[in-house]
């Protein structure tokens, strides 16, 4: 008989007032009889519309059952077999606008906790078991990534699955891409990213840091050396300003480059070289994840107050209700419908105030949402003496301004072929924020295996290369 | 011989602060053209450090560069041995130097500049530029390269502050000198302090001399994605990291720019207070 219970089981979380002064794992996991409990809701539908919800089809009702049956490790294989990153997505997808939200559950109260399900089977496997995964037999074909994100990652692990000799390739000196740099500690926390990638190279995935594809050697070069098709999982790292006066001054910072402090060079830590602002009051502008994240980072590095300045209300706020939820638990104050004229500075170039004016919300634009507009008349100072700027990024340019051939949208994201992402150039596929903008992890995902299976086509010659 | 990656391959003492090093990174050595820049890393808790390539030789796969020990992560570089490794040390960042179709080119290095100027002057020579190099160093002690410069240069000016060394004065009296008696040059090349690049900018730019600068600023990833190495070159927003590191000296914002490199000074000095020298330690 399945928990017909309307609600989730709760998940534990560490106290709001606790949580915002460290960078410990604010949502603590389910223990095993929570998700024993919370898998009974689910009622095994006949349509699975989960399953299509997921962008990487995870076999949900499959995985969940398994739990019901206390079969923990079975339910983790289950996951594995369309996901190479359980324990990421388990804490970062926004279920409730994919599986969740199709839950037949979710007509009368909650849907199933199916996020909530696959962070507990990913934690309980990495803590229980300690098999080493076989690597697949070798196919004698080499294939490259470009970029360890969440693209990059899940295609190299498709790819080492079927046999192929893959190597990654990273700018950076860690391996995650924005899942290290981007997404907190509190979120995420980066020895599980470190975990999941220890997996892939168990795999056979080699992994090189350091390495700036463009600049050492170009996607052209990478074919010279033998790669027979690559992968470009660049992300969207260029970050939007907002071209207002005082952008320049000293502490106006990009979401980018105070998370990649925070989080990457772990400036929270004392004894880590790279230094932050040691700030009093913190304004964050934006309304998305990104906004969020760097906001409740502010407010752990000490400052006394953080807002978030929004120019539309909170209904358009692009973030995911959790962590609006989250912030403002912690304290973080929300001003929206407010727009940002002008920062100001002192006389040694430092942040002292930020201008603002209100806004109300007229017709809708071509987003769908109602435009913003100013109240003629409205502008206030606020008294911040840091400015995070976290209203977007770009895909970054480095490839496609050193590869002859390839495509890109006005907004600079590369062209791909829709169902087998690759580029205008043959061989070189693409996904992810370097494709579509800025988007999510699970998104890039979807598009790193989908290319998987196109590379692995394309090099077995289903493909033809003069398509 | 079986080197590893990032392996410092040989390591001198160019003055009381000054360090040049080679380090094993054939893939950058191949591809690193002068204005092209590494970031370097220590150890785990260090920080991203950008460093401007100083010189290669794709024979050896080393990567040249030359660094003051004036911070925590410069002190430790200099620490390491012969046969150690830097930890991370990635690139060629940036967009290299235009340096081709210059009839005659003045280059003006300040004091650890002069380790940047100097590839850009070496290939100038070398395609067939007529190159005048002004060297400005605070004092005689710390005069770096002196001889390379030479072997680069029609003409080489030296100059100190103090006037221990060469003329008495600034590279910016030099230059000026040099002008107003009649040289004639395409383009001037700068690399050195922010306030001497901003001075030797204003000085081309009453003659209307074409003048390009080299903008150290302070950067975490070098690919353009934190933002942090902004400036304003001729009223618009650029990244140091992928729109440069060389600008044009007459477009840039230098007091913008003095202001932000000394955004962490008051950490970085608690920070430096923190480091103990191996030496001490033993």
């Amino acid at each position: 008989m399945p928990n017909m219970s309307k609600t989730k089981v709760p998940m534990p979380v560490q106290e709001p007032d606790v949580r915002n002064r460290n960078f410990s794992e604010v949502a603590l996991g389910y223990t095993e009889d929570m998700a024993v409990e919370e898998a009974e809701r689910c009622i095994n539908c006949k349509h699975k519309p989960c399953v299509a919800g997921c962008p990487v089809n995870v076999a949900i009702p499959e995985f969940i059952a398994l739990v019901h049956e206390r079969k923990f490790e079975e339910a983790y294989y289950k996951i594995l077999e369309t996901n190479a990153l359980p324990a990421v997505c388990g804490r970062v997808c926004p279920q409730e606008s994919q599986c969740e939200q199709v839950c037949v559950r979710g007509k009368l109260g909650e849907p199933v906790g199916i996020g909530h399900l696959e962070r507990f089977v990913a934690d309980w496997y990495m803590k229980n078991v300690h098999k080493l995964i076989k690597p697949a037999a070798p196919n004698g074909h080499k294939a490259a990534v470009v970029g360890s994100g969440p693209a990059g990652l899940i295609c190299a692990a498709d790819l080492a699955k079927l046999g192929y000799d893959v190597t990654v390739f990273e700018a950076f000196h860690a391996t995650g891409g924005v899942l290290v740099y981007g997404i907190p500690e509190f979120r995420l926390p980066k020895n599980i990213v470190n975990h999941e990638i220890d997996n892939l190279r168990e795999l056979g995935v080699k992994l090189k840091t350091n390495m700036i594809i463009g600049r050492a050697f170009t996607i052209d070069e990478l074919f010279e050396q033998g790669y027979e098709a690559v992968f470009i999982g660049t992300g969207a790292g260029l970050p939007s300003f907002m071209n207002i006066p005082g952008e320049n001054f000293n502490a106006v910072y990009s979401a980018n480059e105070y998370l990649t402090r925070v989080n990457l060079m772990r400036s929270y830590d004392e004894t880590y070289d790279t230094p932050i602002m040691k700030s009093r009051a913190v304004a964050v502008i934006g309304g998305g994840n990104v906004a969020m994240d760097a906001a409740r980072c502010a407010k752990r590095l000490g400052a006394e107050t953080v807002y978030i300045v929004y120019r539309r209300s909170e209904v358009e706020m692009p973030a995911r209700i959790e962590e609006v939820h989250h912030a403002k638990e912690e304290g973080i104050i929300f001003k929206t419908l407010t727009n940002p004229v002008r920062i100001t500075g002192n006389e040694r170039g430092y942040v002292n105030g930020m201008e603002c004016v209100e806004m109300e919300l007229g017709e809708p634009d071509a987003s769908g949402r109602r435009r913003p507009v100013e109240k003629k008349g409205s502008e206030f100072m606020m008294d911040v003496d840091t400015v995070i700027v976290a209203i977007g990024t770009s895909p970054n340019p480095l490839i496609r301004t050193t590869t002859p051939g390839l495509e890109t949208n006005k907004y600079g994201g590369l062209v791909v072929e829709d169902t087998t992402n690759m580029t205008s150039r043959k061989g070189v596929f693409a996904g992810g924020d370097a494709v579509t903008g800025a988007a999510t992890v699970i998104l890039a995902m979807g598009a790193g295996k989908k290319a998987a299976k196109a590379m692995d086509e394309y090099i077995r010659g289903v493909i033809p290369a003069d398509s | 011989m079986d080197r590893q990656m990032f392996e410092v391959m040989t390591k001198e003492t160019l003055n009381s602060m000054t360090k040049r090093m080679q380090v094993y990174a054939p893939h950058i050595a191949n591809k690193a053209r002068p204005g092209q820049f590494i970031i370097f890393r220590v150890n785990e808790k260090g920080e991203r450090i950008p460093l401007t390539v100083a010189d290669t030789d794709k024979d050896t796969g080393a990567v040249t560069i030359i660094f003051q020990e004036v911070g925590k992560s410069t002190k430790e570089l200099g620490e390491l041995e012969i046969g150690e490794t830097v930890l991370d040390f990635v690139g060629p960042l940036g967009k290299p130097s235009e340096l081709d179709r210059i009839g005659r080119a003045a280059v003006v290095g300040g004091g650890l500049g002069c380790a940047i100027a100097f590839p850009q002057a070496k290939y100038l020579f070398n395609s067939g530029t007529q190159v005048d190099i002004i060297a400005g160093f605070r004092t005689k002690d710390l005069v770096i390269l002196e001889d390379d410069m030479k072997a680069v240069s029609q003409n080489f000016y030296m100059c100190t502050d103090d006037g221990t060394y060469g003329t008495k004065g600034l590279v910016t009296d030099v230059l000026r000198g040099l002008i107003e008696s009649g040289e004639k040059y395409d383009k001037v090349l700068v690399v050195g302090p922010l306030p001497m690049m901003k001075f030797v900018s204003l000085l081309t730019k009453e003659f209307g001399i074409s003048t390009i600068v080299s903008m150290n600023t302070i950067m975490i990833d070098g690919t353009g994605m934190c933002g942090g190495c902004r400036l304003t070159v001729g009223g618009e927003t650029k990244f140091a990291c992928v729109d440069g590191p060389e600008f044009d000296g007459h477009l840039v914002d230098f007091d913008e720019a003095i202001r932000r490199s000394g955004m962490y000074k008051d950490i970085e000095g608690e920070k430096n207070a923190q480091h103990v020298c191996r030496l001490e330690k033993m």
